[in-house]
């Protein structure tokens, strides 16, 4: 990717595009079958059983998310924000990373804590990485619920932002991150 | 975290570039009136809603009537109280220790490690139905066993059984149902019988359970019980052939009924629990698990009907119980006995309780796990006397 055309500065590259979207649609997927299966009686076995191993696969592509932004060139932030807002949005990019390596990791070391089998699918399961303490169960259950509300609601803040450039500031914010590419007029 | 700032850095650097440059993605669009802008204010909040609505939605938010682990855990508080520490239902009990020897027959049926000739430790609990942790032993209280079987390859098998021969409640509504008609009145402190007998002339299938449990006579001990699973399971074999099961574990200490005699709670209100306490020092107990084959059309999804006589059963192996002790410092305690604990060849089947169970076992577990834990019925020293 020739990396000198003001194009590719203004978005954001190819593979963190491509990232993005697919964890967000996993992000998105998770909290809705979390916030579910603990409402549901029929469900709950069939969401739980994806639950995990989909909260696993976020483990793992934020871990690889990470590397690939410390790897790539940022597009700079547009001249229409505000150094409030950029700390704004720095700070709001920190706590969706931060949450997403932690949450994941509370799910994995709750059931750790509850002595549950961490089943993936069929005979694959995760050693546990805490030893047996329902107390830790407790309190980290609690955890898990309080960081999948806080993460929501930085996601809320997060696509109110988007919005707010794309259709009011009118900076086409969201074009720096829609997986096609965009050329510049 | 100084990579995620990089690009402050840059743009610090970048002397600032006028707007037309920095933003060249978009046309220089023709600056919105007040109107417009309110407009799309609402249009942002419009979806902000739908999002936010869509996710209270499948909180279950808009439907405050429909049926909830947590509102099921709820009405079992409300019907025994809250106990600290102690299950919402099995609440009294003793954990038990032992193994199971798998004899190979159960290979063909599923591919599930447990089923291979050899033997794995199990940890056990023997409880009574009912929410009350300091319950006096009847010997027509609900038997209750749970077990886990901790198999070599790091997967687990758990399964919490009972000594009735079909379950009284065909789905988890009705289960609910019946707690509340025997949910105690504030005013008399007692549960009304006229609920009782509404709820059975409105469930004709837990009449028809009620008849076949009582037309066997409870047996003097835990140790001497049948303990059935009662609700189906799909099992898989090594080469993907799928069948249903039922299992039942079949004691090998011979059936003794329970006699006039030994029930006078006045003297011994764990009359029960003692007896198992004393036996299981004298001798391993022994229990052979029988896994009844279903045939095409048994009911799969009800559990207050038995399968047809005749049905083909394998036993698999013998279970053995050899040492007790009391939950204070049984392991068993800390376990959530969730019968969705499978290893692989084993599957639930479409019987609505169980998805239910592991929802509200859930639920149960987590409240009593960071709650004080009490002391339970059956102390250390009553293990020891
Ligand atoms: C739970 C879901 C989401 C998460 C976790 C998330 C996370 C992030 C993160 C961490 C960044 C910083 C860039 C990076 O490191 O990849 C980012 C940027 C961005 N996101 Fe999201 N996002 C989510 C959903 C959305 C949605 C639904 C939209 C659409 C409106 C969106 C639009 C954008 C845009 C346009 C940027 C670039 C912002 C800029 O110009 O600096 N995101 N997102
Ligand atoms: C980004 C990752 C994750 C998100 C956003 C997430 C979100 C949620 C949410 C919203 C709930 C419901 C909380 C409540 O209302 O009380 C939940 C519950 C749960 N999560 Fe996660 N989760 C994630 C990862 C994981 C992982 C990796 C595991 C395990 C390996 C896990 C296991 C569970 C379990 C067992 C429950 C509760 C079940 C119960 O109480 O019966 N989660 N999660
Ligand atoms: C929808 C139906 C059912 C509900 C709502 C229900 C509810 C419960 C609850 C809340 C617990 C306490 C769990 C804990 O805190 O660990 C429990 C334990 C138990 N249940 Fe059920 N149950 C149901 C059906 C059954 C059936 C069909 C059986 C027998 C086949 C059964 C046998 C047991 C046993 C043996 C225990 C005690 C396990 C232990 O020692 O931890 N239950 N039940």
């Amino acid at each position: 990717m020739s990396a000198s055309t003001t194009t590719d500065r203004q978005q954001f590259n190819a593979s963190m595009r491509f990232l993005h979207w697919l964890m967000a649609a996993a992000v998105l997927t998770i909290l809705g079958i979390g916030v579910a299966m603990v409402a549901s009686l029929g469900g709950y076995h069939s969401l739980v059983s994806i639950h995990r191993p989909l909260g696993i696969l976020i483990l793992i592509l934020v871990v690889i998310r990470f590397v690939n932004r410390l790897r790539s060139t940022l597009p700079p932030f547009p001249a229409t924000m505000s150094p409030q807002e950029r700390l704004a949005a720095h700070a709001s990019e920190v706590l969706l990373y931060t949450l997403l390596f932690v949450q994941p990791l509370v799910g994995w070391a709750m059931l750790s804590a509850a002595r549950y089998p961490i089943v993936m699918f069929g005979s694959l399961h995760l050693f546990p990485i805490l030893p047996h303490s329902v107390m830790l169960y407790a309190f980290l259950r609690k955890a898990h619920t309080f960081l999948a509300y806080l993460l929501f609601l930085t996601f809320i803040a997060h696509f109110s932002a988007i919005l707010f450039h794309t259709l009011i500031v009118r900076d086409g914010m969201l074009n720096r991150m829609v997986p096609w590419r965009v050329r510049a007029r | 975290m100084a990579p995620l700032a990089n690009r402050d850095a840059k743009t610090i650097h970048s002397s600032v570039e006028p707007l037309g440059e920095t933003g060249p993605m978009e046309k220089h669009p023709a600056p919105l009136t007040a109107g417009n802008v309110l407009a799309r204010l609402a249009g942002i909040g419009v979806l902000l809603l739908a999002v936010v609505g869509a996710f209270l939605y499948l909180g279950g938010w808009f439907s405050p009537r429909k049926l909830t682990p947590v509102r099921f855990v709820d009405e079992f508080e409300r019907v025994n109280g809250i106990h600290s520490g102690f299950r919402r239902n099995h609440a009294k009990g003793v954990g038990v220790r032992g193994f199971f020897d798998s004899n190979g027959q159960g290979v063909r049926l599923s591919k599930a490690v447990v089923f291979q000739s050899g033997r794995v430790p199990v940890i056990g609990r023997f409880s009574l139905g009912g929410g009350d942790p300091h319950a006096s032993d009847e010997l027509g209280n609900v038997r209750g066993l749970g077990l886990q079987f901790s198999l070599p390859d790091g997967e687990e098998w758990r399964t919490a059984m009972i000594n009735l021969p079909v379950f009284p409640f065909k789905d988890p509504q009705a289960f609910y149902d019946n707690l509340v008609a025997s949910q105690p009145d504030p005013n008399t402190h007692q549960p009304d019988p006229a609920k009782g007998v509404a709820f059975i002339a409105s469930h004709p299938e837990t009449a028809r359970a009620i008849g076949i449990i009582k037309s066997g006579a409870p047996s003097s001990g835990f140790d001497n019980s049948a303990y059935y699973g009662l609700n189906a399971f799909r099992f898989v074999n090594a080469d993907g052939a799928s069948i249903y099961v039922r299992w039942a574990l079949a004691p090998v200490q011979p059936y003794e009924a329970g006699s006039g005699a030994s029930v006078d709670k006045n003297l011994n209100k764990n009359f029960l629990f003692d007896g198992l306490i004393a036996s299981i020092r004298q001798h391993p107990l022994q229990w052979r698990l029988i896994m009844t084959v279903a045939q095409p059309g048994d009911p799969t999804d009800d559990a207050t009907i038995p399968w047809p006589e005749g049905r083909e059963q394998v036993d698999v192996g013998t279970l053995t119980l050899d040492s007790v002790e009391s939950e204070k410092t049984s392991p068993a305690r800390d376990i959530n006995f969730d019968p969705l604990v499978l290893p692989a060849g084993m599957a639930p089947s479409n019987d609505p309780l169980l998805s239910a169970r592991s929802a509200v076992y859930s639920q149960s577990f987590t409240r009593r796990a960071g709650e004080t834990k009490e002391p339970s019925e059956i102390t250390p020293a009553e293990v020891r006397k």
